[in-house]
């Protein structure tokens, strides 16, 4: 099974360390001083948002049944061999005509500098021991890379323990 | 709700029709704010760093140096004060600088104004002074000041002799009478430095003895400012954008030293006939922040607004120049003005902003610098002339200027051999229930005013005698606080009849205004030399007096550094924002409560008004049950 990219919105301190990290990840240079020194300005594909009192990030899901895919007239929306969703070396070219953008109910996808094409999470972003980088920054464990039934696992553990812990 | 001033949301809505970024635009454009910032538990002392510690136990709990929360929070903390130790003395030292100048023959623009403060400073200070010349004990002053600076070996002659006995002792037995001012900045820089101290109680009390030394910075900064340009006196004047004259030249003073701002008042008499060649009617100087602050208090020069909306005045159209010196003018001013034509004038070597126009201005030819700035605002106004103006019709009467020497000479007035027995009579008797000084800035965080207008009336109407500073203060005066009537309006039947007394003892024929505009943020001294004159008078420490302090809106690290050296004076101090300390529960539970146990102060923090001023009106009672007074309840 897959890992995703699974967020604990509680743990979220807003600090946008993911966000800089995927910025890296998907500059040119690849290392924060480099990109900068290079005048870089890669774009972030998650996202963090103060939503009333709580601190939020959100990334794209790579639904299964993924409406990017299906909306996508360029025929360059597609699923790569490891489950993600991407529009980059697909069939064809993204024609930024932003059907993307308006079906995909979490808002993941957003355009690039220059406003000529769509970018989104593509997850070509993954360390030497396969973790994203936005995971790899969080500081708090909000944002966890792990197989659906291991992380669900894990809030039951937690669940019982909280509850049944001191019986 | 962005501000409370109409004034305000006016040329707001004014920015947003014409695309004008403003502070409010760039603090939602900075959300969300970095959670390790905001609670202190970021560092960024060494290179190894940047390092910050997770508040949920699930990630690293030590910087790389091994550094705690409780570590990088009190060295965050102490860092702040030394910033702010800094900024103060470093407005003091200029001021000193320039009364060495001017007797050393140097700046003739600037003459020692105040000879009986010059006096009264000597006597306090232990100076030689009986039969020297004024200009010869001005040039003592300014050795004797400057000497506060350096390290010497004794604790600083100006805070031994500005507080009370009580509190020179309670500062002697913890080890925080510093012995130089900017050697405990320096020795603060030190201790945060990697690998000093580590000690989240030993770096507060450090952090204490510099908020000792941002004191004595403050002191030093009014009395030497008092001494060269007058020890101000009431005076009544207008606040508000509504100042502003469409067929004048408008400059706006900003910043915070009135060393430029005098003698900008001094040489716009002279330039009136320049201006109206120009085809003004004349020239308006008007305030934004402490520099506002400084020449309302002497002069009259109203206030256009302050702190968070100092943008917001060039949105009129109307303003000619703003004339900056330094601390708290938003470099974002510069943008603001390419969009409405308003000259912004650097003129502080060591306070400039790009694109800005410098004019570097120098006490030796202080006439001549200033003779400089009026003519390109008076260029501005040229360029200008024509073109459509839209000026908020706000604007408030405003009664200021109460220094500590006008308020005991008008209390002098209901008793002459013992002026200040008619506000003890009062406190004791409960028609002054105690005092609340309210004092710095505005916050983007909160709605601007909004803290102060509601606390004050909470206050007012329990008859808690108010005193303000700063941009607080400036609240106060845009929104009609610093008028007789508004304490018709806001008063307790209490504090009514002591404010109308001493009014009607002073021939004013109503009372004095509800809040007594006491002066610039540096001037929070004075309030200081009130509590201390009535702590004498009582024969007991300002710790126990009735006395609190607020600061709803605070923003600066000055202001953190005054917030604790009211603490340290030993008033309950209250803060209407969180400060970054949550991160660490000693810290936080040290400066919230242990901390009473040694200096008689602590903090306070509410983000509600009216809650913050019911604990303030608590504070305020348990104060009074220690003097064996009678209580209220809320």
């Amino acid at each position: 099974m897959p890992k995703q990219v699974l967020i604990r919105f509680e743990r979220c301190v807003g600090c946008r360390s993911c966000q800089l990290a995927c910025a890296v990840a998907h500059s040119e240079a690849k290392s924060l001083y480099g990109a900068v020194l290079n005048g870089e300005k890669p774009r972030a594909r998650v996202f963090v948002h103060q939503a009333g009192e709580h601190k939020a990030p959100l990334n794209c899901r790579h639904c299964q049944d993924a409406p990017c895919i299906d909306a996508c007239i360029a025929g360059a929306m597609h699923r790569k061999a490891d489950d993600t969703v991407t529009n980059i070396g697909g069939e064809q070219y993204c024609t930024a005509c932003w059907m993307c953008v308006m079906v995909c109910p979490y808002g993941a996808v957003r355009s690039d500098a220059a406003g000529t094409m769509a970018v989104k999470c593509d997850r070509e972003c993954k360390d030497d021991q396969g973790v994203p980088a936005c995971v790899r920054a969080c500081p708090t464990g909000a944002l966890v890379y792990a197989e659906v039934d291991a992380y669900s696992a894990g809030r039951r553990q937690g669940v019982l323990l909280q509850a049944l812990g001191g019986v | 709700m962005q501000s409370a001033d109409p004034a305000v949301r006016e040329m707001l809505d004014e920015a947003r029709r014409r695309g004008v970024e403003t502070v409010w635009d760039r603090y939602a454009a900075q959300l969300p704010q970095c959670g390790f910032g905001e609670l202190g538990v970021c560092c960024r002392n060494c290179m190894q760093g940047p390092c910050r510690v997770s508040p949920f136990d699930d990630g690293p709990a030590r910087g790389v140096c091994g550094a705690t929360a409780d570590t990088m929070v009190a060295r965050n903390l102490v860092r702040a004060i030394a910033a702010g130790t800094a900024a103060h003395s470093g407005h003091a030292k200029h001021l000193a600088h320039t009364l060495k100048k001017s007797v050393q023959g140097k700046a003739p623009d600037y003459p020692v104004r105040d000879e009986a403060k010059l006096r009264a400073v000597a006597a306090r200070q232990g100076l030689e002074a009986d039969g020297v010349p004024a200009a010869e004990l001005a040039a003592r002053m300014a050795e004797a000041a400057l000497a506060n600076f350096s390290e010497g070996e004794e604790p600083l002659a100006w805070t031994t002799a500005t507080v009370t006995a009580g509190r020179v002792q309670a500062w002697e037995k913890l080890g925080v009478l510093p012995v130089g001012i900017d050697s405990i900045i320096s020795e603060i820089m030190h201790r945060t430095h990697l690998g000093v101290d580590a000690d989240a109680v030993n770096l507060l009390l450090g952090g204490v003895a510099c908020a000792v030394a941002d004191y004595t910075g403050c002191h030093l900064g009014t009395d030497l400012a008092d001494i060269l340009f007058g020890t101000p006196q009431p005076v009544v004047s207008e606040a508000n954008m509504g100042v502003l004259k469409a067929d004048q030249v408008n400059i706006a003073l900003h910043g915070h030293n009135p060393v430029l701002s005098e003698v900008i008042v001094q040489v716009a008499r002279q330039m009136e006939d320049e201006a109206k060649a120009a085809g003004a009617a004349g020239i308006n100087l008007v305030g934004v922040c402490c520099t506002g602050n400084e020449v309302l208090m002497r002069h009259g020069i109203p206030p256009a607004t302050h702190s968070i909306s100092q943008e917001l005045p060039m949105l009129t159209g109307a303003l000619d120049a703003m004339v900056v010196d330094y601390q708290c003018v938003y470099p974002s001013l510069v943008g603001v003005a390419e969009c409405t034509g308003t000259k912004i004038i650097t003129t502080m070597g060591m306070a400039r902003i790009t694109g800005a126009t410098h004019v570097d201005f120098e006490e030796e030819n202080a006439a001549a610098g200033a003779r400089q700035i009026i003519r390109l605002a008076i260029e501005a106004f040229g360029a200008r002339r024509g073109r459509p103006v839209q000026i908020p019709q706000y604007k408030s009467q405003v009664v200021a200027g109460f220094s500590v020497e006008a308020i005991v000479a008008a209390l002098s007035k209901l008793d002459a051999a013992d002026p200040l027995k008619p506000v003890i009579d009062n406190i004791v008797a409960g028609n002054i229930q105690g005092v609340c000084l309210f004092a710095g800035c505005n916050n983007v965080k909160v709605p601007q005013d909004e803290n102060y207008l509601v606390m004050a009336r909470e206050l007012a109407a329990r008859d808690v005698l108010l005193l303000a500073t700063g941009c607080g203060a400036g609240a106060y005066a845009r929104h009609g606080y610093l008028t007789p009537e508004a304490v018709g309006e806001y008063a307790g039947p209490g504090l009514k009849a002591v404010l109308t007394a001493v009014g009607e003892a002073n021939g004013l024929g109503g009372p004095l205004p509800l809040v007594l505009h006491m002066g610039s943020c540096v001037d929070n001294s004075r309030a200081v030399d009130l509590a201390v004159a009535v702590a004498n008078r009582l024969g007991v420490d300002t710790a126990q007096l009735p006395v609190v302090a607020s600061a709803p809106e605070f923003k600066t690290e000055k202001a953190v550094a005054i917030g604790t050296w009211a603490v340290a004076c030993g008033l309950p101090t209250h803060l209407g924002l969180v400060p970054p300390v949550l991160g660490s529960a000693t810290v936080t539970g040290l400066l919230t409560g242990g901390i009473k146990d040694l200096l008689g102060g602590y903090f306070i923090v509410e983000t509600d008004p009216v809650k913050a001023a019911e604990k303030l009106f608590a504070a305020i009672q348990e104060r009074r049950r220690g003097l064996n007074l009678a209580t209220r309840s809320w």
